[in-house]
């Protein structure tokens, strides 16, 4: 295998070797959101035409689900690593930096994609999906995995210590999720909020992949595409020359 | 010959820690080298440069001619590095560390090697244990065999031997100088200066970054008095003419420095000329911790 297909290899056996706890467990988070929030919601937030909420809110969660594990992969083996020091064994080998990126990106994108067939399997046990464009689903779910396990990768770098990959994941993250339409249509928002979410990258990958599932949205998807590959291209660039420039893991 | 690990004018400061200033070093292919110095002198983060895990602020470092941050992948190919921090990834079982680790340098069938590796080391029994399941002194091994899947023509071993058994220690050293002889390029830290001594051709001695000795260990131990005479006398006191010779007294025994064998006749000549007989008479030859610890008194760093 080349130095890139053993990294890839070893992450993938990291959080396939927990997968109760990497896979399962917010599988089960994810589904408790679907039944109270579809319980609590149902019928009172106006979505597109007929769509019944609970049917609305799937796509939302399942989004939601790819791209905070997404995110919590790569983060989470970076800062293992670095403070428990083993991370001089991918530092010493001939690994690129871009072996490296790569590595931790795929992994951290089959992380998501596991969460989130997981949690829509288990969501079509209660409810009803229509699948309009897959490849659209797809589409969002790959880009939307890679945007998240990048700025993992940038969290982990950048921080020290636990807690700081935490912040990071509480006070970015975390209400960039919350705040992009998991729950509700943008439309539904007053025009202040209605415009900055506009500002809000997550609310195109999640508006995106709910067109893949009902062919309805309210942005454009091929828009909502370019911006998320867009937003890719310049994390990823950020992320790379951090890495060739050692950037707190070769000091 | 391209050396095995070239090291020019390289500084290295962490805030106001000046860690390496101006650090020059040549090591030849298939050297046994020792690194020595006092706790902080700055061992570990010269190997830390050479194996591309710091950057050096000033300076370069080469291993086998290859640049370690223009030609890495090359410079890292050519090294294998026993860290000497007790570091290990909890996920894994002995074995899969190191297949990991020679997928790592793109090696895809080393079973062979690796099995050769945990047998040298005493690791085949321990072949599935987790690495969380290890004693500390078999992680060290495991540490040690990570280093050497690729086979690496240089190996740098920072404090290998701290918290290990005899046994091991033995079977460590049997297995380095086994390297050694086969033409690899060996570069040691230790603070155990017999260990360095019995081992190291040639040796550096550094302290708060700077190198205050380098030369064969021969040259080394043999640079100042060559050797030291200890006496106890009877029915005189010791000749004032020697005085100047005392190391240290107590009562009657003294321990006289002398710089060759050839002195020995005078001093005798003179003892018994004052009256004294010789009862005891023993010849020592300063060993490497003498030389270590004046070098160290000597050098203002
Ligand atoms: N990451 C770092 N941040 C700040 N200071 C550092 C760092 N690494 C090393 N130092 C400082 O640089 C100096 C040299 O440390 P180094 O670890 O190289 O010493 P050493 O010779 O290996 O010592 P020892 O025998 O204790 O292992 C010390 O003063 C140390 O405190
Ligand atoms: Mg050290």
């Amino acid at each position: 295998m080349s130095g890139f297909g053993t990294l890839l290899y070893k992450e993938l056996l990291r959080f396939w070797k927990v997968a109760f706890q990497t896979i399962a467990a917010p599988v089960l988070t994810t589904l408790l959101y679907l039944l109270i929030f579809s319980h609590v919601m149902q019928g009172r937030a106006p979505v597109y035409g007929e769509v019944p909420y609970a049917a609305f809110l799937v796509p939302g969660l399942v989004m939601m689900a790819v791209l905070q594990n997404a995110f919590a992969n790569s983060s989470s083996s970076l800062i293992q690593s670095k403070v428990t020091g083993n991370i001089i064994f991918v530092l010493l080998p001939p690994l690129s930096y871009w072996d490296f990126f790569a590595a931790y990106v795929l992994a951290s994108v089959v992380r998501g994609m596991a969460v989130g067939i997981g949690v829509l399997l288990v969501s079509l046990a209660f409810v009803g999906l229509s699948f309009a464009h897959p490849l659209w689903i797809l589409a969002f779910a790959l880009a939307g995995s890679a945007i998240l396990g990048t700025l993992g990768l940038v969290a982990g770098i950048w921080a020290e210590k636990f807690d700081q990959v935490a912040a990071f994941q509480s006070f970015l993250i975390m209400p960039l999720t919350f705040l992009s339409g998991v729950f509700y249509s943008i439309h539904s928002l007053p025009a202040f909020w209605q415009g900055l979410s506009q500002f809000n990258p997550f609310f195109y990958m999640i508006d995106g992949f709910r067109y893949g599932f009902f062919g309805v949205s309210d942005i454009n998807p091929a828009w909502s595409l370019t911006i998320a590959l867009a937003n890719l291209a310049v994390f990823a660039a950020i992320t790379l020359a951090l890495l060739k420039r050692g950037y707190k893991l070769r000091h | 010959m391209t050396p095995a690990i070239q090291i020019q004018q390289v500084y290295k400061r962490f805030g106001a820690v000046e860690a390496l200033c101006g650090i020059d070093l040549e090591v030849a292919p298939g050297e046994f080298f020792g690194l020595l110095g006092p706790n902080g002198a700055g061992k570990t983060t010269l190997i830390n440069i050479l194996a591309g895990l710091a950057r050096a602020d000033r300076g370069s470092v080469r291993v086998l001619g290859h640049d370690v941050v223009t030609e890495y992948r090359d410079s890292r190919r050519a090294l294998g590095v026993v860290p000497q921090e007790l570091v290990f990834d909890p996920f894994f079982s002995v074995r899969e560390t190191l297949r990991i680790q020679s997928g790592y340098f793109g090696l895809r069938h080393n079973d062979a090697w690796i099995d050769e590796i945990m047998h040298h080391l005493d690791l085949t029994g321990k072949a599935d244990a987790n690495m969380r399941s290890l004693s500390g002194g078999m992680k060290r091994r495991v540490l040690v065999a990570q280093a050497l899947v690729h086979k690496p023509p240089v190996i740098v071993l920072d404090e290998p031997t701290a918290g290990v058994d005899v046994e091991l220690r033995q079977g460590l050293w049997e297995f380095v100088r086994g390297l050694n002889r086969d033409g690899h390029t060996i570069v040691l830290t230790t603070h155990y200066l017999e260990e360095a001594e019995a081992l190291c051709a040639r040796i550096a001695m550094l302290k708060q970054g700077r190198v205050v000795a380098l030369d064969t260990t021969s040259n080394l131990i043999n640079r100042r008095e060559s050797l030291y005479l200890k006496l106890r006398l009877a029915g005189a006191a010791l000749p004032p003419a020697l005085a100047a010779r005392v190391r240290d007294s107590r009562d009657t025994a003294h321990t006289l420095r002398l710089r060759s064998y050839a002195e020995v006749e005078g001093v005798l000549a003179q003892v018994r000329e004052a009256g004294a007989q010789i009862e005891e008479l023993e010849l020592l030859q300063p060993d490497l911790e003498d030389v270590f610890v004046q070098i160290m008194k000597e050098a203002k760093g």
